[in-house]
């Protein structure tokens, strides 16, 4: 769940690091009307997710309140990032001697906590890691103990600073190292931090996102920035396909489906256990395919969750074949599963030997699993096939070999 | 029927179990069971046969009265 820059630096706030002052407003004279109150020169920048709004034509610099009411509205009503614009913020301009570049994120590769930073900050982390990777510094983090000032210090240390900006440096690293865990952020990121004349450090811009499964969790937060339950926050307006899959999920608490993302594809996907959906769904990309969707289906689902979840990915108009695969389940009966999927094709008037490409749900009673699977002639495999050579399978059938 | 599973019962034997057939409604951990024509019966619900999860407590309360059946063995 992403945050809007005025949300992420809001939190910034409320943990110590100074960002410049602002108004969120939604219409040129509320912006005209921010601007005289700032007094200065402002910067305009629209509120939506996604990154280079600047390049795109979503933050204006503006000289006075006249100058900063035009930038607003040539931006509000516009897309900025594929959003419609109906808000910005009024930011007070704060000039840098030095733009560093701070993020707080997961190392997947390190199974660890890392920070990342840079002193050629305003750009994106990655782009800067490709041109200069020397540029950039890392510091990975302890998963279970507290964060460590000392880490944070190492890293200021690294990008140049000493005396007190390392010690300014190391209190913003440490800061956001903390915010990041606190809220159960995937990433906590000052992507322009100021170094002012006058030795403070700023943050010029911010981008945070909240681990979906994490919203429940941190309803705190959630509520004090007064997002309602109704504002999803995906990237797009949730689709038809999307809201069902919701509505099959809440409908029935046995087991879960979730995410359910629609895409434009032929290949319908029913997937999931323990990173096995991604895995899946990468590996069907990977091999030529085109998937329909992404549904994870776990936590022991019903019969009847399963079954509703095959109609609805075999409702999609391109969709005549799906694939069923899973990571090893421990908690998930596979034989379940098979009954719920096989019920859902038969339903719809198809034959689940043709329509079920494969089923690669080994675990959990998968002896009952292949005794269903058999009985209906669907192409079973066990975990001895791994989740790539189950999605070649699978691509194969529903593209020719 | 259901698809995959079938639960049959003997009304004879459910009946003269001291509330048996409320124990039946009671364990079934999918709502098999449903009350019957009168107190000392139970209806047997197809929609949610195919829910077995072959946990075998509604066996275990009756081992004459109920017999579940994996109709894929």
């Amino acid at each position: 769940m992403h945050f809007y820059e005025f949300e992420a630096k809001r939190i910034l706030a409320k943990h110590g690091v100074a960002v410049p002052k602002g108004k969120l407003v939604g219409s040129a004279a509320e912006a005209a009307s921010a601007a005289q109150e700032l007094g200065g020169d402002v910067y305009v920048k629209a509120q939506v997710f996604g990154r280079n709004r600047g390049k795109a034509g979503g933050i204006k610099e503006a000289s006075g309140a006249a100058d900063a009411g035009k930038a607003a509205a040539a931006i509000i009503g516009t897309e900025i990032c594929g959003a419609k614009v109906d808000r910005v913020l009024v930011e007070e301009k704060i000039a840098a001697e030095t733009l560093f570049a701070i993020n707080a994120t997961y190392d997947a590769a390190a199974k660890r906590p890392v920070l990342v930073a840079t002193d050629a900050g305003g750009k994106d982390l990655d782009d800067v890691n490709d041109e200069t990777p020397e540029r950039v510094k890392r510091r990975h983090l302890s998963l279970l103990g507290p964060v460590l000032p000392y880490r944070s210090k190492e890293l200021a240390h690294d990008l140049g600073l000493s005396g007190s900006g390392l010690n300014r440096m190391t209190g913003v690293v440490t800061r956001l190292a903390e915010i990041c865990r606190q809220y159960d952020l995937t990433h906590a990121e000052v992507n322009a931090l100021a170094l002012t004349s006058d030795g403070r450090l700023v943050a010029l811009d911010a981008h945070m996102e909240l681990e979906a499964e994490g919203r429940y969790r941190q309803k705190g937060i959630v509520e004090e920035l007064g997002i309602t339950d109704a504002d999803t926050r995906g990237a797009r307006a949730p689709t038809e396909w999307e809201l069902e899959a919701i509505r099959i999920d809440e409908e029935d608490p046995r087991g879960l489906i979730g995410p359910a993302v629609d895409f434009d594809g032929d290949m319908g996907l029913v997937i999931g256990a323990g990173g096995g959906s991604i895995t899946t769904f990468d590996a069907v990309k990977r091999l030529g395919g085109n998937p329909a969707n992404y549904a994870a289906l776990g936590g022991n689902p019903s019969v009847d969750k399963a079954r509703r979840l095959t109609k609805l990915v075999l409702s999609k108009p391109k969709v005549n074949k799906i694939c069923v695969i899973s990571n090893v389940v421990s908690n998930t009966r596979a034989d379940l599963v098979a009954r719920g999927v096989i019920k859902g094709v038969l339903e719809l008037g198809l034959d689940p030997a043709e329509t079920i490409t494969i089923f690669r749900v080994p675990g959990a009673w998968e002896a009952d699993a292949a005794k269903i699977l058999k009985k209906y002639n669907i192409d079973y495999c066990d975990r001895t096939v791994s989740i790539s050579e189950a999605a070649r399978r699978a691509v194969a059938k529903v593209y020719g070999e | 029927m259901g698809m995959f599973i079938s639960v049959e019962t003997d009304d004879t034997v459910i009946r003269k179990g001291n509330g048996l057939a409320k124990r039946l409604i009671e364990v079934c951990p999918v709502n098999i069971f449903a009350a019957g024509t009168d107190a000392n019966s139970v209806a047997v619900v197809e929609d949610n046969v195919d829910e077995c999860t072959l946990c075998d407590l509604c066996t275990q309360a009756s081992p004459d009265g109920v017999r579940v059946v994996k109709l894929y063995d």
